[in-house]
């Protein structure tokens, strides 16, 4: 017998709506939080496009109250990173961070993806000191002082224009010579006279390491080739997100930038392993879609218990009620 | 919501009360959603150290002098003092198994 019938790993909208519909199904659903508990809704401020509330709902608030209704309904909601899976013995088998392991019939992988560094590593080093993946964190820090956000999609400009209610002077630098983001949030970012672009350049390095806080950034224009140095105190990284999959290589099947394949609604490679949410989606990302994915993953992994209940997978139990 | 094993820092008492001792001090803000994930851990530290370490929040948003003596320009941060110097920064969320392990490496000196 496993510890549990349904585990799940992650708990942003997918997560936690799996979690929800598991719970109603009389599952008794595990949901083990990871590391950035709530997922990336934590990280945003005004949420406005969640159907239902109509003036908008904060991004932690709207977390807060998913995790809440789904342990409402008997989901148990655990702090704790998983380390290690075993997906290729029955039942699979989870390790926390803490030494702890537990079994489960079913997995449900909800792990999102985490905002992506620029590849640099003068930026990672300085991460906390003048670097920043999160706006709505640290842009408190930056008052009255000129800085830049690196990218050119909707969370960027989302970032850039938030960041102008403190900076004295935001500087949007862009690989492209047209933005990724959506025409509102382009809209936005344009009007905004504390926004400046800088067009078809990439960040080199970030200054200085040896001081140990930011002064500046360098920036190479990719048509030109021509390197300029800005002094500025802070840069704001928006450049997407990479999956949060290395649990799972080599375990269940991977596309070639990381992200969980899924087929049949969210099946994975391994039958009684299922995904949601960004974790297996680099199209839609939204709140909404992973959170009906999220909803998908509980039924299916539901159905999936059923067949193990009645001792049949449940590719067979379904043959001989057709037959 | 803050267990009462944590501590409360402000700008006027950190010099004195980072002065003996191993002393964790975590630096947040309301408005900040990571920090909001974090509190647990530091509640959790609290009890846990309970006795051998001090462990303490600093609001950000009410005393901006300390953060910008460490040039903390980000939370959540947590700092490390030992006997008054600094001896370790965290930046962002990590595991409460790291931080008892960094806590427990300063308490076995």
């Amino acid at each position: 017998m496993a510890d549990r019938r349904v585990t799940i790993i992650g708990s942003g909208p997918a997560g936690l709506t799996a979690a929800l519909y598991s719970a109603r199904a009389n599952l008794k659903p595990l949901l083990v939080e990871g590391l950035e508990a709530g997922g990336q809704l934590m990280l945003t401020t005004m949420v406005e496009n969640w159907p239902g509330f109509r003036d908008g709902i904060m991004g932690p608030d709207l977390m807060t109250e998913m995790r809440v209704q789904a342990e409402r309904f008997g989901a148990e909601v655990i702090q704790g990173d998983v380390v290690r899976v075993d997906l290729q013995n029955r039942p699979f088998t989870l390790t926390l961070a803490n030494g702890t392991s537990l079994t489960t019939d079913a997995l449900i992988i909800a792990t999102g993806a985490s905002a992506r560094w620029l590849e640099i590593g003068a930026d990672r080093k300085l991460s906390g000191h003048g670097v920043s993946t999160c706006a709505t964190c640290d842009g408190y820090f930056f008052r009255g002082r000129p800085i830049a956000v690196v990218g050119g999609g909707d969370s960027a400009m989302e970032e850039a224009v938030y960041l102008t209610k403190f900076a004295s002077k935001v500087t949007v630098v862009h690989r492209r010579d047209t933005l990724r983001a959506s025409k509102i949030m382009q809209d936005k970012a344009f009007k905004n006279p504390k926004i400046e672009f800088i067009w078809d350049s990439e960040v080199v390095d970030v200054l200085d390491e040896g001081k140990g806080e930011v002064t500046g950034i360098v920036v190479q224009n990719l048509k030109t080739a021509q390197r300029t140095t800005m002094p500025l105190d802070g840069v704001f990284i928006a450049i997407g997100h990479t999956p949060n999959t290395s649990l799972f290589v080599g375990q269940i099947e991977l596309d070639a930038n990381g992200y969980v394949r899924t087929h049949s609604g969210s099946r994975t490679s391994v039958p009684g392993v299922f995904a949601a949410g960004d974790v297996q989606d680099h199209v839609y990302r939204q709140a909404i879609t992973a959170a009906g994915s999220g909803c998908m993953a509980a039924i299916d992994a539901e159905r999936y218990v059923e067949g193990l209940a009645d001792h049949h997978p449940p590719e067979a139990a379904t043959l001989q009620t057709t037959s | 919501m803050a267990s009462e094993k944590v501590k409360t820092f402000t700008d006027n008492n950190f010099d004195d009360e980072t002065s003996k001792g191993v002393v964790l001090v975590d630096f947040w803000a309301e408005w900040c959603g990571p920090c909001r994930r974090l509190a647990p851990t530091v509640d959790a530290l609290a009890s846990e150290f309970d006795g051998r370490a001090t462990v303490a929040k600093l609001n950000v948003d009410e005393n901006p002098n300390v953060p910008g003596r460490f040039a903390v320009r980000g939370i959540p941060t947590l700092l490390l003092f030992k006997e008054g110097q600094l001896a370790e920064t965290i930046v962002g969320l990590r595991a409460k198994e790291d931080i008892a392990q960094m806590i427990q490496r300063h308490l076995g000196d």
